[in-house]
């Protein structure tokens, strides 16, 4: 792994890495959560997870699971036990959001896709 | 007579493709978890797309029959791939090494192939050159892994290389026409691309605390440019071939 401008992401060198992992006997490999880039300037969605000893390797095996059937530039691996969730029981809490009436909340509430289809119209050519 | 060196070269670059990635295909379903299955399986597959690319400029421009049947349908001693491609998967130790020394040897062969005088090779090789970036990261990343790993993967790594290493070398076993294809920078031949190989090799193997064997006989894996082979290669082309061969003519 190196570290790349950006202090938050590691990059996979395709040149060398140093990076080496011995597990332990009765110990499980991880798994991680493969994110997917389709293009840039997108960002990168979550695809699915596998299983591997180390990030290094978690990244090879992705680029093959996840990026070969699809257009692809980029993924993103990350150790499903990083990933922090609520549980699912706890759903109800975010019904303040879809109740009716807050529906005022709701960012899909302001329809300005038609005005702006009239606007073009109006004013096409 | 530059026309038949160019032909060599390429025959036995795609026969090389094909049969390995016909031995690296005889993994998938038995790939030791889902997850490599998945990436030693579609390596093979691009290894038969660059056979099938190599086969389609014999034919379009060197008059050579069709893919099909220059791949399915050839006697073995027409081919001219290196022993090192015929021989038995054998444990994932071995298949894992000789990806590891075949795909680096692959990929710098067609860095050399994007400054060739020959303007095929030349549009082949820029059309792949990031599709072999990802089978060397895969075997540097797996050698690295298990040279490093437990004292068992450590000593089947080093006793497959140890094995196989003489072998291996027959992929730079001169061609008939190698002075021709350096004299018209079609090729910068075996020797260089056999020379940058042990230069990319090297530092792998030593990050992986593997050691590179002495050589013992440099000529034990050749033949194979010559069209002679070890007893494995014609079991492998008649299993390749056997729906084929039921009806030739039959259109799918």
């Amino acid at each position: 792994m190196e570290n790349s401008l950006d202090p938050r992401i590691n990059r996979l060198s395709l040149i060398k890495n140093d990076g080496s992992f011995a597990l332990e006997k009765g110990e499980n490999w991880h798994t991680y959560e493969v994110f997917h880039l389709k293009k840039r300037g997108d960002h990168h969605k979550h695809v699915g997870s596998l299983h591997a000893p180390t990030p290094e390797i978690a990244l090879v095996f992705a680029k093959e699971q996840f990026g070969r059937r699809q257009k692809c530039v980029n993924l993103w691996v990350v150790p499903s036990r990083e990933v922090y969730t609520f549980n699912m029981e706890d759903e109800d809490m975010f019904a303040t959001a879809s109740s009716p009436e807050k529906k005022y909340r709701d960012a899909s509430g302001f329809k300005v896709r038609d005005k702006i289809a009239e606007y073009k119209k109006t004013h096409a050519g | 007579m530059k026309k038949k060196a160019i032909k060599d070269l390429i025959y036995k670059m795609a026969d090389d493709e094909l049969i390995i990635g016909h031995r690296n295909s005889e993994w998938t379903g038995l790939g030791p978890i889902i997850e490599e299955d998945i990436s030693f399986s579609s390596m093979a597959q691009d290894k038969i797309g660059h056979a099938l690319a190599l086969y389609t400029i014999l034919q379009e421009t060197f008059g050579e029959p069709d893919p099909d049947t220059v791949a399915f349908l050839r006697p073995g001693k027409e081919f001219k791939c290196c022993h090192f491609t015929e021989m038995p998967n054998g444990e994932y130790d071995f298949s894992l090494i000789r990806h590891f020394l075949f795909d680096h040897a692959e990929k710098i062969r067609y860095e050399y192939l994007e400054s060739s005088s020959e303007q095929n090779l030349v549009n082949l090789a820029k059309k792949i050159t990031g599709e072999l970036k990802y089978p060397v990261l895969h075997a540097d990343t797996f050698i690295h892994q298990l040279g490093n790993g437990s004292e068992e993967s450590h000593a089947r790594l080093q006793t497959a290389i140890n094995e196989c290493f003489d072998q291996s070398l027959g992929i730079f076993e001169l061609g008939e026409f190698e002075q021709e294809l350096i004299d018209n920078k079609v090729f910068p031949g075996e020797k260089a691309l056999r020379s940058r190989w042990f230069e990319e090799i090297t530092p792998v193997l030593e990050g992986a605390k593997l050691k590179l064997p002495d050589i013992k006989n440099e000529e034990v894996g050749f033949g194979g440019r010559k069209g002679h082979h070890t007893e494995h290669l014609q079991p492998l082309l008649d299993e390749m071939s056997e729906v084929l061969t039921i009806d030739p003519e039959t259109k799918w």
